[in-house]
């Protein structure tokens, strides 16, 4: 096991209280695989994230469960040892790549600074020629020249393929990819796409890929979770979770895409959105926007079962 | 780059044209005749109208003012009404020590200003952001001049530690440097409150930005996230801002010359004004204006040395 969530739960503390975007979400991911988390936006995939990073901005705060990187607890990790570990062992990109380089510093620079942040012992020529080397590998044309290029003269997509040979420079078994390609148009965003599962299958690292998009997920991953208020409500591999979705929120976001198998009656889309932490009902937090839902629902929050073997749905009524 | 430097220029060159415009302006509408001055008191009125005719005097004023531009360009401002010492000589005394002056409230109080606003930006909501930011709002209503007398009573009459009239030769040997340490302290100390706002301000901003956020990821230290990434972005909201004060500087320069005695343009300004030295007086504005805009333009160009975005466009 590569990295397993176990419990996380991570809150806000706000002025009207203390809310909790990310309340007990249990996740593996396999050296070598890419775990998918897909769910609308607002249900906590960015905060889940940024907690295992340790990254999170005040005012928020992990406030239970643990991080496992191989076999090694992340929360107990003091700053300094957290650190070391960021850019090495495991490594994010964003969602925005115009926005998550600095406008001020060179690609060149920039990647140089994350090789030479854990390593104090090469040459500066030699970290240079890793950089340049990392900008070949993402496949940035001419990369000795692109190295001294700013942000602002490359495209959206080149400028998200810096940011992922700035992620990988250093190795990572582990990348976290948030919405990477949101903000790409379709054909860039499926050349990220095939870049990162080549990249994979030439490093073996584990990929958690965060998006909203279920057509992302059916090209990229092997496992998913479902996430819905800061909880995760199904997981299943990629492969079943399309097959025989058991959650009706799984669904209804099944339903946004167009499929010609699916027997069951098409929920072409959820009506309403997410709700906000301080607005989650004490059942079932889907309950509210569900079609299925009856009177039991809104005693408690259902818990994950199973359903199959690795096949679970937190809901009451599965199997739908 | 050099388009923009020229771009910059070139916009410089119609507000110095005006400038002299208006210098020249200031001499029509006063009540002194060069002529005369420049005659001397015993002059007879031959004389007199002899020199109004060299200087073009009876000229229509359109060719008056290019006289006045072609005079300037040889660097004649005409004499000085009380002691006839040509302006242009006073000038040239007095440009020295007023950068001097500058220079050694700049070079500590910008830096300093930098330093804490970084950290109570860092530290923001603490208790030393909770001070700084007292202080430095409380050194924004500080006049330059009670700072000064202030210093003067305290540091220089009661206890004798330090000279606070005149300047004591140049920076490098030590009576310069100990006759600057307190009108340095003076103008320089109500700069360090509004620097350390503005830095804050700027640099809670950058500590937000995705790309700090970026940094992190990377796994650098904190120290080189904050000096590298958010002060460093920093910085061009505060190169802008402490350009604004600009004229908060020219003006400080001339009260902390006047009551140290500083032989600088500030002071002579002052004198020839108070005295009705009216092209002395035309001399010292057209300096100042002068410095001004160069400082303007430098701010300009430092903008586009820290932000490529500009530099490269
Ligand atoms: N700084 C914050 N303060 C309070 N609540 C926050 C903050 N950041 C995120 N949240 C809450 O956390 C929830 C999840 O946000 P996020 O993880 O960004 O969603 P996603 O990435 O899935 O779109 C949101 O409902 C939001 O209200
Ligand atoms: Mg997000």
């Amino acid at each position: 096991m590569l990295l397993e969530l176990e419990n996380l739960a991570t809150s806000f503390r706000t002025s009207s209280g203390e809310v909790r975007a990310v309340d007990g979400v249990s996740l593996t991911v396999q050296p070598g695989r890419t775990l998918g988390i897909v769910g609308e936006s607002g249900c906590g995939k960015s905060v889940l994230s940024l907690s295992v990073m340790r990254l999170l901005a005040h005012p928020g705060r992990v406030v239970g469960g643990r991080v496992m990187l191989e076999g090694r607890d992340l929360l107990g990790l003091s700053g300094r040892e957290m650190r070391a570990l960021r850019g090495r062992d495991i490594a994010m990109i964003f969602q925005e790549p115009m926005t998550s380089l600095n406008p001020v510093h060179s690609v060149g620079f920039q990647i140089t600074e994350a090789l030479r942040a854990h390593d104090t012992t090469s040459s500066d020529s030699s970290l240079k020629r890793d950089a340049i080397a990392a900008l070949e590998r993402v496949r940035i044309p001419d990369p000795s020249k692109s190295f001294d290029k700013f942000p602002h003269q490359l495209s959206g997509g080149m400028r998200q393929r810096v940011m992922i040979a700035m992620a990988l420079a250093g190795r990572p078994k582990l990348l976290i990819a948030d919405e990477p390609t949101t903000a790409l148009d379709v054909t860039v965003q499926a050349q990220i796409l095939d870049l990162l599962r080549d990249l994979q299958a030439e490093t073996g690292m584990g990929i958690i890929l965060i998006t909203h998009d279920l057509g992302v997920i059916a090209e990229m991953a092997d496992d998913v979770a479902v996430m819905y208020a800061g909880r995760v409500v199904e997981r299943a591999s990629a492969r079943e979770l399309f097959e025989d979705p058991q959650h009706p929120y799984t669904l209804g976001l099944l339903g946004s895409i167009p499929r010609l198998d699916l027997d069951r009656e098409r929920l072409t889309a959820i009506e309403g959105s997410v709700p906000p932490p301080f607005a989650w009902p004490p059942g079932c937090r889907f309950a509210p926007r569900c079609p299925f839902a009856e009177a039991a629902c809104d005693a408690a929050p259902p818990p994950l079962r199973d359903l199959a073997p690795g096949h679970q749905a937190a809901c009451l009524r599965a199997p739908l | 780059m050099r388009r923009y430097a020229l771009q910059r220029l070139a916009l410089a060159a119609p507000v110095l044209l005006g400038v002299l415009l208006i210098g020249f302006l200031l001499m029509q509408v006063v009540p002194t005749d060069p002529a005369t001055v420049r005659a001397g008191p015993q002059a007879t009125a031959e004389v007199v109208a002899a020199i109004r005719t060299e200087l073009g005097l009876d000229e229509p004023i359109w060719t008056q003012f290019f006289l006045y531009l072609s005079r300037l360009a040889q660097g004649d401002l005409g004499v000085s009404i009380i002691n006839s010492v040509p302006v242009t000589q006073e000038l040239g005394a007095t440009i020295g020590p007023t950068l001097e002056l500058m220079f050694a409230a700049l070079i500590w109080s910008i830096p300093l200003g930098i330093l804490l606003g970084t950290l109570a930006a860092y530290w923001r909501g603490s208790w030393f952001d909770r001070i700084t930011m007292a202080v430095s709002v409380a050194g924004v209503s500080l006049p330059v001049f009670f700072l000064g007398l202030v210093l003067i009573w305290i540091v220089g009459f009661q206890y004798q530690l330090l000279p606070f009239t005149g300047r004591g030769g140049p920076l490098w040997t030590m009576d310069g440097f100990l006759a600057v340490i307190l009108p340095a302290v003076t103008l320089g100390g109500v700069f360090v409150g509004p620097v350390a706002r503005m830095t804050r301000t700027a640099v809670v901003d950058s500590l937000t930005a995705d790309h700090v956020r970026t940094a992190r990821a990377k796994g650098l230290s904190e120290f080189r996230v904050v000096l590298r990434h958010a002060l460093r972005n920093a910085l061009i909201p505060v190169v802008t801002l402490i350009g604004l004060q600009i004229g908060f500087l020219l003006g400080g320069a001339v009260v902390t010359e006047t009551i140290f005695s500083w032989p600088g343009v500030g002071r002579l300004a002052v004198g020839a004004i108070l005295s009705a030295d009216f092209p002395m007086a035309q001399g010292t504005i057209i300096v100042l204006s002068a410095g001004f805009i160069v400082i303007n333009l430098t701010v300009d160009l430092l903008y586009a040395v820290l932000d490529p975005r500009v530099r490269l466009s």
